[in-house]
């Protein structure tokens, strides 16, 4: 057996010893949960520490998996699989364009401070803090600066581009932190080599200095890849965007008293879309696998 | 101290494409007074002073000395890797700057340096490559030095495929690459096991041989400088300095007989002798 | 023992060192100067974008109340933090000692480090109850569990074989080994993990408050004090959630500044 395929028996397993938790606490577990300090007679009182096993808190699986293929919303509307579908795919597409603006963004950020230290000093510190600042707070913000430049220049400026540039936003920093690292890689041996060959900043950069960086970005792309998801459902839902699959999380789960099952739906929605961005990125790191040579051997 | 706009200048003369003609009758290399100190957290250090040396053209030198010495800073120098802080360097009459811009040296280090994602035959084109010399030439270079170093068959695989010395004679194809007329090598062999070492040496002196190149050898290993060398310059440390210089003429024959001949047991002697600064006691020496 | 001179080229221009503490400054002054301009002379920046100095009045005035809202945030962003950490650190130290399970966790944790986190505050939500703050903690513990699991668990595994046939070679126990040398070895690993895991810890904490649960918190306040226009108010509690993040942040690198000394592994 190889090595791929035991890994995906391994994480077969993994997900079902995840199922059978589910459903054995379900089965075993108190209906209102386990309450600690709770004052008698006082209703609400004390801090729930395990959850709740009735089947509005926690429905079973496979009514989870049955609720999929219902009506979305009763009545003759599409399965609900569909419609998570057509959401994650709206999101999807959202956080990869957020996610070239990361990649450039950042990749020109990552070069700059790694070519002169003065700027790697002054950047880098605003760089990490600006990941400290909630982006929820921007989502409103990048909408109407949108609209107010949209306005100014005569022009439509749609929701899904500010939520693509609020999934930038989280995507730029892994890159611009790998390309400084990853630039900075190569041994000083090579430098001093190119060096030997006359070979100026481009010369060096291109053939030196971005190959060895490879083992550095590909990390970074794929974190870039999963913060710019984050970004765009959580922008989604802050800017107030119909159509993706974070709105569509929120508005299902305002029901959940009366059909517990559907958040279920976009919540694997979004789990699969998360899983997609991250395995595309690992493709283009097939597509690189020479450059990863040494990291093994050596 | 800044190196930066040598660096930058780099570019620039590639552009231009000429390199400056080099006078026929300079020695391969000419160092006047060269010496070169660091500002450390303890004050100054100086790494090298007074340097004197001239290499003929196909003359193949060795620098002894032990560590601290300043054999490598030396060698980094006339690399234009760093530069001096006093003295001159000329290579074929040239400053080194404008030598390293016209690729008038090929260099090699302990460590092969190859770049791990390029195959054996794109590592020994990437000085070719870098200076535009078009493909169907490159092939041909490649082929040649493939074939000189004896790795013709191996030029399509990968440096983590080949062995240590296997490495270390890419790195001496590449460092050829640009038919310099001066070698200068950092040891290359040193991290190498001995039988390896040893058929490498005999190696590097016939390709030294039939190119014709002048080289500048940096080694720790006395029988390595002697075997090799037409000449052996002996280094010591605090400052680095050269101290002496022993000249070893073994004639162009340099093969393994030669390691067993009295006049080598000789030579090897006398550079021991120049390293300690005495005449050599062979029981109870320290 | 001669120190050995290798020289060294500068292959970046090596400005001063008091350059280091000024360029930040001089960066976030320009920064600062240019919001300035943008909204208070040139008066052209989108109504969302208060000026700074009405951010510092609010500051000031409703101190306390984003007092409050960032001690509910903090405090649930630490509760998640040092639960997820202790959970990771004792899965990964049995995925070390565990084959199967780490087949096991090795692709759910894969998984988990990719996928929107956030999105399972509603699942969560209607878990625990809405009035809970669970939901929030076990998002923040979820973001913080996997830097520290990954890094722990690498951490576990750096042992180096001369280190480990040294100990074999005096007879030690695997309690001895485990103590002398594997805990050692992956300390720095977990205050690595826990420093990245901090700053996550606490977005997470704050962006799960937009997925619903008790109307407290900063991001909560954030929210309504946008949606309702008072933008100066809404970026006074931004200024309250960087401030959460930046002692996190701080406190963590401090931690592992601390630890690193003692131990010059």
């Amino acid at each position: 057996m190889s090595r791929r395929t035991s890994a995906i028996l391994w994480g077969v397993l993994g997900v079902l010893a995840v199922v059978l938790l589910w459903e054995g606490y379900k089965a075993l577990g108190p209906a209102e949960g386990v309450v600690i300090g709770a004052v008698p007679g006082e209703a609400g009182s004390g801090v729930l520490i395990l959850p709740r096993t009735h089947d509005r808190a926690m429905p079973h699986v496979w009514d989870m998996v049955a609720r999929l293929f219902a009506p979305t919303s009763g009545g003759s509307t599409p399965p609900l699989w569909v419609s998570v579908l057509g959401a994650a795919g709206l999101t999807l597409g959202i956080a990869a364009v957020g996610w070239v603006i990361g990649v450039v963004v950042g990749g020109v950020l990552g070069a700059l401070m790694q070519r002169w230290r003065l700027l790697e000093w002054g950047l880098l510190p605003w760089i990490v803090v600006s990941q400290t600042v909630p982006l929820i707070a921007f989502a409103p913000i990048v909408n109407s600066m949108g609209l107010q430049l949209g306005r100014g220049g005569g022009f439509e400026w749609p929701q899904w581009v500010s939520v693509a540039v609020i999934a930038s936003y989280l995507a730029f920093f892994p890159v611009a932190i790998g390309v400084l690292r990853g630039l900075a890689a190569p041994d000083r041996i090579h430098l001093d080599l190119l060096r030997s060959y006359a070979a100026g900043y481009g010369a060096t950069l291109w053939r030196l200095r971005l190959p060895a960086a490879v083992p550095y970005l590909l990390p970074a792309l794929r974190l870039a890849a999963a913060n710019a998801v984050v970004g765009a459902v959580v922008a989604e839902v802050s800017i107030g965007m119909r159509g993706g699959i974070g709105r569509m999380l929120l508005q299902l789960a305002g029901q959940a008293s009366a059909d517990p099952a559907a958040p279920w739906g976009p919540t694997f929605g979004a789990i699969a879309l998360g899983l997609v961005a991250a395995g595309s990125v690992a493709l283009l790191g097939l597509g690189l696998r020479r450059y990863r040579r040494g990291e093994a051997t050596a | 101290m800044s190196t930066e706009s040598t660096t930058g200048s780099g570019a620039t003369t590639r552009a231009t494409g000429v390199p400056s003609a080099a006078d026929p009758a300079a020695p391969a290399l000419r160092a006047t007074g060269v010496g070169k100190s660091f500002t450390a957290r303890k004050g100054e250090v100086v790494a090298l002073t007074g340097v004197e040396l001239e290499v003929a053209p196909g003359e193949f030198v060795s620098l002894i000395g032990p560590s601290g010495c300043g054999k490598s800073t030396l060698l980094r120098l006339i690399a234009d890797l760093d530069a001096p802080t006093s003295g001159e360097l000329t290579i074929f009459g040239k400053p080194a700057h404008q030598a390293r811009l016209d690729q008038d040296y090929g260099i090699a280090f302990q460590q092969a340096g190859l770049l791990p994602w390029r195959s054996v035959g794109a590592n020994i084109a990437l000085p070719l490559e870098l200076h535009g010399v078009e493909r169907a030439a490159r092939a041909a270079r490649v082929a040649e030095l493939a074939e000189l170093v004896g790795l013709t068959e191996f030029v399509d695989r990968h440096p983590d495929e080949l062995s240590g010395g296997m490495q270390q004679r890419v790195a001496i194809a590449r460092s050829l690459a640009a038919k310099p007329r001066l070698l200068l090598m950092d040891e290359p062999f040193g991290a190498l096991d001995e039988m390896t070492r040893e058929y490498l040496q005999s190696e590097l002196a016939r390709i030294a041989a039939e190119t014709g190149a002048a080289v500048v050898f940096v080694t720790h290993s006395i029988p390595e400088a002697v075997f090799l060398s037409d000449r052996v310059v002996v280094m010591s440390p605090r400052p680095g300095r050269i101290t002496d210089v022993v000249a070893t003429p073994l004639g162009a024959r340099r093969d393994d007989g030669l390691r067993e001949s009295p006049e080598y047991y000789a030579h090897v002697t006398a550079v021991r002798e120049a390293l300690h600064g005495t005449p050599t006691h062979r029981p109870g020496e320290p | 023992m001669s120190p050995v001179v290798v020289a060294r080229p500068p292959r970046r221009t090596a400005p001063p060192a008091w350059a280091r503490i000024v360029a930040p400054i001089v960066v976030g002054l320009l920064l600062l100067a240019v919001w300035i301009l943008w909204v208070d002379v040139l008066g052209t920046a989108p109504r969302a974008l208060p000026s700074p100095i009405a951010i510092g009045q609010e500051l000031v005035l409703r101190g306390e109340i984003i007092g409050k809202a960032m001690a509910v945030t903090a405090t649930n962003a630490l509760l998640g933090l040092v639960a997820g950490a202790l959970l990771a650190v004792v899965l990964a130290a049995l995925a070390a000692a565990s084959r199967p399970l780490d087949g096991m966790l090795a692709p759910l944790v894969a998984a988990l480090a990719v996928i929107p986190i956030v999105a399972l505050t509603p699942i969560f939500n209607t878990m625990f109850g809405a009035s809970s703050q669970f939901g929030r903690q076990a998002v923040a513990g979820i973001a913080a569990f996997v830097p520290v699991f990954v890094n722990v668990l690498r951490g576990l595994r750096q042992t180096r074989p001369v280190h480990r046939d040294v100990l074999r070679s005096v007879a030690a126990s695997p309690w001895q080994t485990f103590r002398v040398l594997t805990l050692p070895t992956a300390v720095p690993y977990l205050l690595t993990g826990l420093r990245i895991a901090a700053s996550l810890a606490v977005i997470a904490a704050l962006v799960a408050e937009y997925f619903g649960g008790p109307a407290d918190g900063v991001g909560t306040a954030i929210a309504s004090y946008a949606k309702s226009g008072r933008a100066a108010l809404a970026w006074a509690f931004v200024a309250g959630g960087i401030a959460i993040g930046l002692v996190f942040f701080l406190a963590t690198t401090l931690l592992e500044r601390l630890v690193a000394r003692r131990l010059p592994v």
